[in-house]
């Protein structure tokens, strides 16, 4: 019985996905951001297309967050919605 | 009746896309903020890839790998119906590469808005734009 994680993952991923826009703090956004591409990651496993799931672990999830995290620093983390 | 709407229950990926494009264009296009529209688009290219993924699973069916291929014991033929279609795979693999691309061409055009005009508001870019 595999469904329901399937199931659970893709409410995470809703989750993720409206804490990212809705947060009012562009950290915590980028973070939210790197956990969505987490569970993203998660979901196409048990899809079974392993060969995207690893290529999105390692350059959606991780270079991505990086990329939002430094850019984070190098300019504010003030937002207004 | 029944049968209809198991059918439409049962494609429960597809209702999660719907969402997901739903939830990129309203940050695209509601924020106002330069980073959370930058997350918007990054959502909805993930959420392109989650579609084309789920174009290619099959319940109960392995990784698209011949078990035994490297085995001497005679060649039989492999039946493509056992197997997950690889081909949307190898498609979104070359889409995930881009949308890391232009997730670095956006962040670099907003931090050199932020060292034009000191802010990542649209509103207030647009207000010290027509300053002076």
């Amino acid at each position: 019985m595999i469904w329901p994680v399937d199931l659970i993952i893709m409410v995470l991923v809703m989750i993720c996905g409206i804490g990212a826009i809705m947060v009012r703090d562009l950290l915590g956004a980028a973070i939210l951001f790197g956990a969505y591409s987490f569970m993203m990651c998660l979901l196409w496993a048990i899809m079974g297309a392993v060969d995207v799931a690893f290529t999105e672990a390692s350059v959606g999830a991780g270079v991505s967050a990086v990329f939002f995290v430094a850019a984070v620093f190098r300019t504010s983390r003030r937002t207004k919605d | 009746m029944e049968s209809l709407l198991s059918n439409f229950l049962a494609k429960y990926n597809y209702w999660v896309y719907i969402g997901l494009v739903m939830i990129g264009m309203y940050a695209m296009i509601a924020k106002r903020n330069l980073v959370k529209k930058i997350i918007g688009m990054n959502i909805v290219q993930t959420a392109v890839i989650l579609f084309y993924v789920s174009i290619g699973a099959k319940k109960g069916k392995t990784i698209p790998i011949i078990a035994h291929g490297h085995e001497e014991t005679g060649h039989h033929a492999a039946q493509a119906i056992d197997y997950i279609s690889p081909l949307p795979h190898v498609l979104m693999l070359t889409a995930i590469v881009v949308s890391v691309a232009t997730l670095g061409v956006a962040l670099a055009l907003a931090i050199k808005i932020y060292r034009q005009y000191g802010t990542l508001e649209e509103d207030e870019i647009a207000l010290r734009i027509n300053e002076p």
